[in-house]
């Protein structure tokens, strides 16, 4: 009754989550923000995935959250590896500023 | 001994190969009489095969060597077709050709490209004798085409002067717009019946049904007419008397322009089954050709250009003759027409070596006294075209005649009226040649500037050899009345333009050729007389290919007496009122020359103004599409998808955020339709 | 209102401010606040769903170390002045982002509702019982050294090589080349297909 209602609240409450992550990267330009936006966005999954195991009465859900959660530490840390070669060579620079792959 | 027919073109083909390659290296006059010695055996090889043929059920022989373009279910053999038709056709090029080759060995004589010459003829004569033996539509144009850039190349042998350059052009163009009609002719004869063998074509073509064949037919009617300088494409042949004389004999009068007359005999079942106002087209183009052309010839000054207009006329007859049924009429008039032209052409050629290349007949004059041989021969040639009996002309152009009253009375009437002005110009012209006073001496001087005044009139450009710029000088060197007195012995003449010349006689190489078809030209009316049908030998040797077409003239023989009496008359009217005009000056002969005539009734003139004015115009308006429509179709598709793409690639700008939003945009516009697609149970 | 509701309110609230303060913070360093913001809230959110060791591991992992990891980074690199957020060099991008997030969270919500929980197809408790006899870490344990052993072992090894490209990212390299300036793609132009008029005709 009440338990199952919230279980949808909890599916909105992520999905507006990750809207606002996704609209955060497009429009932010500072790579460290867009990290942080991303983290927003894996978030947000990972709330709606154990929703899911707790609707589903399955461990599963939980067990894939595991795995996200090692998986963005290590993309976080190599996305700051980049964003310290980039800031070297330019300093100051944000994402606008790597456009050479153009047509 | 027909199996040996393969000899006669390939003989030519050999000469020219040799010619070709070590023309040079052998040189006058060993080239000269290479050249003729293959045409020589070449005419040898037709006499055997001939009689080998005689054994040949209906007189034809065909056989095939090999598959020249195999596609599919269509293919062209190299293969010959020897029927009655091109057997007399093959003897008298091969035959003719000799003699022409021996004499162009005197008439080239240091000529610096002495070899070369020969090598063009003998090419020439290959192509001709394919366009006749030919058993497909695709051989014969082979040797038409041919034989059309040859004659270009003669044409314009001696290219150093524009205008001959210019008259191989023309020649060669206006030969084109005939080409296309006969290869239009034979896509519509490949569509029709499958095939292009001459056979199959006039086997089938009685079963054609009438559009078809009346399509075909002037198609090649148009072919025949370009190339046989007929009405109104004539213009190049007059041009073409710029090559040297052999050429002008041998192509422009024995045998190329009579490739037009042959495609139409051959094709003689397809003419049958067209329309009915299709012979009578052939038969009023003829005539209107022959009348237009002889009132042309009576006012033309040089030597040659009387010959090319009297060429243009004779056409006019043979094409009058298949136009009213008479095919083995228009082949004797062409077999006759080729030795006594010949016989005119060498002659004149003759005439010009001797005159040390001046070619205005008003300079001429009693040269028979200086050149009896050659004057001999010419009043045989003269006599045979005008169509006096009982030299050859008289009996093949009677023969065409009688068809043409049988046809119609009016043609029969326009015949008769050309035989009295071919007549009246060919004397004309001996006797302004060959007798009167000799105008090439001082006497002459004060009668030509008079001639001269009167026939400058908007002119023919092209008229190169009327050689009008002499300044008639004032010393004489006083051998003009020797000359006269000096018969057939090789006068020492001097040869500054400017001066006078003292003609000669021409070597024994220059006139025994002449000589010999004299004789033909004489007597080669013994191959069809209408007497009886046991002497029309020509009649009953082409019976097998045009006798199921021919018409078949009915006459008592007091009808055939009194036409040959009328012919005679006419013939006879005309030397006698020439004689009246040019020797006794009894009627002002500029009466008759009026500038309208001299220019051709100014078609050549009216072609040329159509060509560079509005012609010019449409040909402007058809580049300017070419341009605009169909390049710039072509064009606009490349700057089309060119500027598309400058546009489109700025989607690509670079920026990742762009990128991620177009992510972004792409993947929720897949989740909305798919959203779309689902239902919820 | 039960316990549960109550703290999931609270928490929902935290979670959304976060958000949009990470998004619309001017500074970095407030950005990356409001992140530690949200992901508490979204801790104790997974404490309301019967997740108790996922919390734990979300505050120490991901609060503890990549948050902090972020700040490291922000202070190495200066960053922490303010952004400047009015100008947009790309035309449409503010517009284009707004909606296609709303047309996201409108699709998804469509889902939820019209579904309601038959949006949810999966097939029900396949691997192990989530409300059970066990407890959660026993559960969760033994699931990743059983069931998921090998996606285990292959995420050690995306660690290791993680680490060890993120050290040689960020080597300090020799010479240091300037990120060269792209070229204008407007200003290159077209060169005209045919010179028709200056060669002439064909």
């Amino acid at each position: 009754m009440d338990a199952q209602n919230l279980d949808l609240a909890y599916l909105a409450l992520a999905a507006i989550l990750f809207a606002i992550g996704g609209v955060g990267l497009l429009i932010r330009r500072n790579p460290l923000v867009m990290i942080m936006c991303v983290e927003l966005m894996l978030n947000a999954v990972n709330l709606t995935f154990v929703t899911f195991g707790k609707m589903l009465n399955d461990i599963t859900g939980q067990v894939i959250v595991f795995f996200v959660l090692v998986v963005a530490a290590a993309e976080v840390v190599v996305g700051l590896g980049l964003v310290v070669a980039m800031s070297r060579r330019r300093p100051g620079a944000d994402a606008d500023d790597l456009r050479l792959l153009r047509g | 001994m027909v199996h040996l027919i393969w000899l006669v073109p390939a003989l030519p083909l050999v000469g020219f190969t040799l010619l070709w390659f070590f023309g040079k290296r052998i040189g006058e006059p060993l080239a000269g009489w290479l050249g003729t010695a293959v045409v020589a055996l070449s005419f040898l090889t037709t006499l055997v095969v001939f009689a080998g043929l005689w054994n040949e059920p209906d007189h034809t022989f065909q056989v095939n060597y090999f598959t020249w373009i195999p596609a599919g279910d269509f293919h062209v053999d190299i293969g010959f077709l020897l029927d009655p038709l091109s057997m007399a056709m093959i003897m008298f090029i091969t035959g003719i050709g000799a003699l022409i080759h021996l004499y162009s060995i005197g008439y080239m004589h240091g000529d610096s490209r002495f070899p070369r010459f020969f090598t063009y003829l003998n090419l020439f004569v290959f192509s001709m004798l394919m366009l006749v033996l030919g058993d497909n539509m695709v051989l014969t144009f082979l040797g038409w085409e041919g034989v059309g850039a040859c004659s270009y190349l003669l044409i314009s042998f001696w290219f150093e002067k524009e205008a001959n350059a210019s008259a191989g052009k023309k020649a060669f163009v206006t030969n084109r717009v005939g080409d296309w009609g006969f290869m239009v002719a034979m896509f519509m004869a490949f569509f029709t019946f499958g095939s292009l063998n001459w056979t199959t074509i006039t086997s089938q073509a009685p079963g054609l049904a009438q559009t078809t064949a009346t399509f075909i037919a002037v198609m090649l009617l148009i072919g025949a007419v370009g190339k046989s300088a007929q009405l109104p494409l004539f213009i190049w042949l007059p041009d073409a008397m710029a090559g040297p004389t052999p050429v002008s004999a041998l192509i422009h009068a024995a045998t190329m322009v009579t490739a037009g007359v042959y495609l139409l005999v051959r094709a003689n079942p397809v003419l049958a089954a067209s329309a009915d106002w299709v012979p009578w087209l052939i038969a009023i183009i003829g005539a209107a050709t022959l009348f237009i052309a002889a009132t042309i010839a009576v006012a033309q000054t040089d030597i040659k250009k009387v010959l090319a207009y009297s060429t243009v006329s004779q056409l006019g007859y043979m094409f009058l003759a298949v136009g009213s049924g008479g095919y083995s009429a228009a082949i004797f008039h062409m077999i006759t027409h080729a030795f006594f032209k010949a016989t005119l052409f060498l002659g004149s050629g003759s005439v010009i070596h001797g005159m040390h290349d001046e070619q205005d007949m008003r300079r001429m004059g009693a040269l028979r006294k200086v050149m009896p041989l050659t004057a001999f021969a010419f009043i045989i040639g003269w006599l045979a075209i005008a169509g006096v009996p009982p030299f050859s002309g008289f009996w093949s152009k009677d023969d065409i005649l009688s068809f043409a009253l049988h046809k119609s009375p009016i043609l029969y009437v326009v015949g008769l009226i050309g035989a009295l002005l071919t007549a009246f110009y060919m004397s004309r012209q001996v006797f302004m040649v060959f007798f009167g006073n000799a105008r090439w001496g001082e006497s002459g001087d004060a009668e030509l500037a008079a001639l001269e005044a009167h026939q400058t009139g908007a002119g023919d450009a092209a008229d190169t050899a009327a050689a009008g710029s002499h300044a008639a000088g004032a010393d004489d060197l006083g051998d003009a009345t020797a000359a006269d007195a000096d018969a057939g012995s090789v006068a020492v003449a001097t040869e500054h333009h400017g001066e006078h010349v003292t003609p000669h006689e021409s070597p024994w190489l220059m006139t025994l050729p002449i000589l010999v078809l004299a004789f033909f030209a004489a007597v080669a009316g013994v191959l069809n007389l209408p007497f009886s049908e046991s002497t029309e030998f020509l009649n009953r040797w082409l019976e097998p290919v045009v006798g199921a077409n021919q018409a078949v003239v009915d006459e008592s023989t007091l009808q055939l007496i009194v036409e040959l009496t009328i012919s005679t008359i006419f013939a006879l009217t005309g030397i006698a009122l020439a004689y009246a005009v040019y020797m006794k000056r009894k009627v002002d002969h500029r009466k008759i020359e009026l500038p309208f005539l001299y220019n051709g009734w100014y078609i050549d003139h009216g072609v040329t103004v159509f060509m560079g004015g509005p012609g010019r115009k449409l040909f402007d308006l058809v580049a300017l599409f070419d341009r605009v429509v169909i390049d710039g179709a072509v064009n606009g598709v490349g700057r089309l998808s060119r500027g598309g793409a400058a546009r489109l690639r700025t989607v690509q700008n670079g920026y990742v955020r762009w990128y991620a939003l177009m992510i972004g945009l792409g993947a929720v516009l897949i989740v909305a339709f798919i959203l779309t697609q689902v239902s919820f149970s | 209102m039960t316990v549960e509701a109550f703290v999931f309110g609270v928490c929902a609230v935290v979670v959304l401010v976060g958000g949009l303060g990470v998004v619309m913070s001017r500074n970095p360093v407030h950005s990356a606040l409001s992140l530690v913001a949200t992901l508490f809230g979204i801790a104790v959110l997974f404490l309301n769903l019967d997740a108790q060791l996922l919390a734990a591991v979300q505050v120490i992992v991901y609060t503890g170390a990549i948050v902090v990891l972020i700040l490291f980074v922000m202070m190495l690199l200066g960053v922490d002045k303010d952004d400047d957020l009015e100008t947009e060099p790309l035309v449409g991008q503010r517009v284009l982002a707004v909606l296609v997030g709303l047309i996201m969270v409108g699709a998804v919500l469509a889902v939820i509702i019209i579904g309601g929980h038959n949006a949810v197809t999966g097939a029900r408790s396949v691997t192990g019982q989530l409300a059970g006899g066990y407890d959660n870490v026993y559960e969760l344990g033994r699931q990743l050294f059983t069931t998921y052993v090998f996606p285990l072992e292959v995420t050690a090894g995306l660690l290791t090589i993680a680490v060890v490209g993120a050290v040689v990212l960020s080597r300090r390299p020799k010479d240091v080349q300037p990120i060269p300036e792209p070229e204008s793609m407007i200003d290159q132009g077209d060169e005209p297909l045919t010179l028709t008029h200056e060669e002439g005709a064909h």
